[in-house]
């Protein structure tokens, strides 16, 4: 029984890495996840994953910003301390838009980006379940659960074959712990 | 996708030979990875110098109140604001860079963005500095916010634009620091896979655990493009705001309906003005001109001139409302910039930020690094003295003659000002030591379609327009990172 946990495919370039993507699901080789340094559009549809719902998250933030900040200016100035100011109307609502959209894009920015942090376990100090280190710099990094897929030669070959600089057969599923 | 070739038409936006991906990591975390040189060591001497001024002259000024100040019963507004006005300008830019430019597609701002959206943040501190030392009484800072008090509860006015300014400056700036932050991410893991020991550990925290597995970067994606969405239309609700302050008040000079579109034209000609003063000299001792290549300068410059002119049609178009509206205060407001003691300060104005930025109307000078850099000094310069003229100037004649006034700032204004510059340039140079000052991942984005070396190739493939070639080749010419002996042999 081999001791390799994942399969990791290494490639210097990001259309060969897609190649190398396609040529994997062609032989119908589950891939576990892929690492790059940059984001590479089209990925995403080949690996199934569905667009991103933050944007309605970001709306809904957004709608509670605006509601918030407008329910207290109302409470402030219409509803508990109405200021007689030059006898014109204490529910001045033209005045309250700026405050009302500042809160609003508030609420959208951080409500949103919490969301993004929560959603993809992002969080300071959480520790890095890294696979390979050069993901983040120069390679594209496609990896592939070995449990179960064999045998693991033939995989190595598939990505030899659609241009991988060097395919590592790794006992740890992450580097990255001491 | 990342093979997709561009137009040859289009200029190169990364130059250089054998540029790769691993390049383009170890010329950018140069800086980060290595002890800093000579030239860092002088600045942030420099530099911390003028923020020790700044500390200070703003302790001097909490301790003996505002009276150490030039302010006298007419001129009660002058330096703090025009500082408070001018920094937070000034960071526009960024805001601009980041958000408005992604939003059209433009790629070029790939290379510029990092530094400009930190530009953006030192400036927006500078800024705050201002509105918290103006108040005199600092621990009181918290009285504009809408909390509940032993006073009644009395709440603020939420009818004032100074709150609406607070509002729109807090929000600005921590918006501002979340779209950066956001965007180190990816490139903070970076430095964290590369280091080793302790650095490896802070920067682990700072990375928040980035990997760059496909949801991730499909998510991230989504949420640069929603900040940038929502950005947009907050980085012009800030000056326009920051205008209120003076526009919703029935000083002559300051009560105009053109004041918005006009600050919001001035902030972003002036933070383009910073951003090319910091970056012209970044991108030469950090030797990063292969990815800040001439095709970025000119294109800020081309916004400069564009900005510069809007700015320039909006004071004719305040010229020609004073005249118009027969007030005869508001004529004399207008009259007295040029006629008044304070002539100097008008012609400054309108010479440093009209006049002058007329010159980048050719080429030879747009494309010029020295005189480049040197009209950016003249724009700053400019714009500090516009919102000077708009202050001062407008105030120091009131309607009452007997208490006409000029303003003489002390030296504590002098060191407040002269150190919040000095505090701004020890914030950046800090950034460039510990950040990334380029977003690698953003550039990489763009290596296989827009760099010089791919362009290069499709020519050696033959198959391309001859003449479009030409044109290419004619407009690599301004360049100084290209070599265009390259170019003739092939």
């Amino acid at each position: 029984m081999s001791s390799t946990k994942y399969i990791l495919g290494l490639f210097e370039d990001p259309d060969e890495m897609m190649h190398g993507i396609d040529t994997l699901q062609k032989n119908s080789v589950p891939i576990y996840d892929v690492y790059t340094p940059m984001p590479i559009h089209g990925i995403e549809k080949k690996l199934g994953i569905k667009d991103s719902r933050l944007g309605y998250a970001a709306f809904m933030f957004g709608c509670l910003g605006g509601t918030t900040i407008f329910s207290m200016a109302y409470y402030m100035l219409v509803q508990d301390w109405p200021m007689n100011i030059g006898g014109k109307p204490a529910f001045a609502i033209p005045d309250f838009v700026p405050i009302t959209f500042e809160w609003t894009v508030l609420f959208t920015a951080f409500g949103m980006v919490a969301t993004f942090f929560y959603a993809t376990h992002l969080f300071p100090g959480r520790t890095p379940r890294v696979m390979d280190y050069r993901a983040t710099d120069d390679r594209f990094v496609i990896a592939i659960d070995a449990k179960g897929n064999i045998p693991h030669d033939d995989i190595t070959n598939l990505l030899k074959q659609a241009g991988a600089v060097e395919v590592k057969h790794n006992d740890r599923k992450y580097v990255s712990y001491e | 996708m990342a093979s997709h070739s561009e137009s040859i038409i289009r200029e190169p936006l990364i130059t250089g030979k054998d540029i790769t991906y691993a390049k383009i990591t170890n010329d950018v975390l140069r800086p980060v990875e290595n002890m800093p040189g000579k030239a860092w060591w002088i600045g942030f001497t420099v530099a911390s110098l003028g923020a020790c001024l700044w500390v200070f002259a703003v302790s001097y000024t909490f301790w003996y109140g505002i009276g150490s100040w030039g302010l006298n019963k007419t001129v009660g507004w002058a330096w703090d604001i025009t500082g408070f006005v001018w920094w937070v300008g000034i960071g526009h830019a960024g805001t601009l860079i980041s958000a408005i430019l992604l939003l059209f597609r433009q790629n070029w701002r790939n290379s510029i963005n990092r530094s400009a959206e930190a530009m953006t943040i030192f400036a927006v501190i500078c800024a705050a500095t201002y509105v918290v030392s103006h108040m005199g009484r600092p621990w009181m800072a918290y009285w504009p916010l809408p909390l509940p008090n032993q006073f009644g509860s009395l709440w603020v006015n939420f009818n004032s634009p100074l709150v609406w300014d607070v509002f729109a400056i807090s929000t600005y700036f921590s918006v501002s620091l979340v779209f950066w932050y956001t965007g180190l991410l990816p490139d903070l893991a970076t430095i964290r896979d590369r280091a080793t020991g302790i650095r490896r550990k802070i920067y682990s925290v700072l990375s928040f655990g980035w990997t760059g597995s496909v949801k991730t970067w499909q998510r991230f994606e989504t949420v640069c493009l929603i900040l940038a969405g929502i950005s947009t239309p907050l980085v012009l609700s800030v000056h326009t705001i920051v205008s209120m302050d003076f526009a919703t008040s029935l000083e002559p000079g300051w009560h105009t309906t053109i004041f918005p579109p006009y600050f919001v034209a001035g902030a972003i000609f002036s933070g383009f003005a910073m951003v090319q003063t910091l970056l012209l000299v970044t991108r030469k001792v950090l030797g990063l001109e292969n990815y800040i290549t001439m095709f970025h300068i000119e294109a800020m410059n081309k916004i400069i001139l564009l900005t510069g002119s809007i700015v320039g049609v909006a004071y004719l178009t305040e010229f020609f409302i004073a005249y118009y509206s027969g007030g005869e205060y508001e004529q004399y407001t207008f009259l007295n910039r040029f006629i008044g003691p304070y002539w100097w300060a008008g012609c400054m104005m309108y010479g440093c930020n009209v006049l002058m930025t007329q010159l980048m109307w050719f080429k030879k000078i747009r494309t010029n690094i020295p005189a480049s850099w040197v009209l950016s000094i003249v724009v700053n310069i400019g714009m500090w003295f516009e919102r000077f003229v708009i202050i001062v100037v407008s105030l120091h004649r009131d309607y009452l003659t007997s208490s006409w006034a000029m303003f003489y700032p002390t030296w504590v204004d002098v060191s407040i000002f002269i150190g919040s510059i000095g505090l701004f340039f020890t914030m950046f140079l800090l950034f460039i030591r510990v950040l990334p000052s380029i977003a690698m991942a953003e550039v990489k984005l763009i290596l296989k379609s827009s760099s010089e070396q791919a362009k290069k190739k499709l020519i050696e493939h033959g198959h391309l327009d001859g003449e479009q070639v030409e044109f290419y080749k004619e407009s690599l010419t301004k360049f100084d990172s290209v070599e265009i002996a390259d170019y003739q042999k092939a």
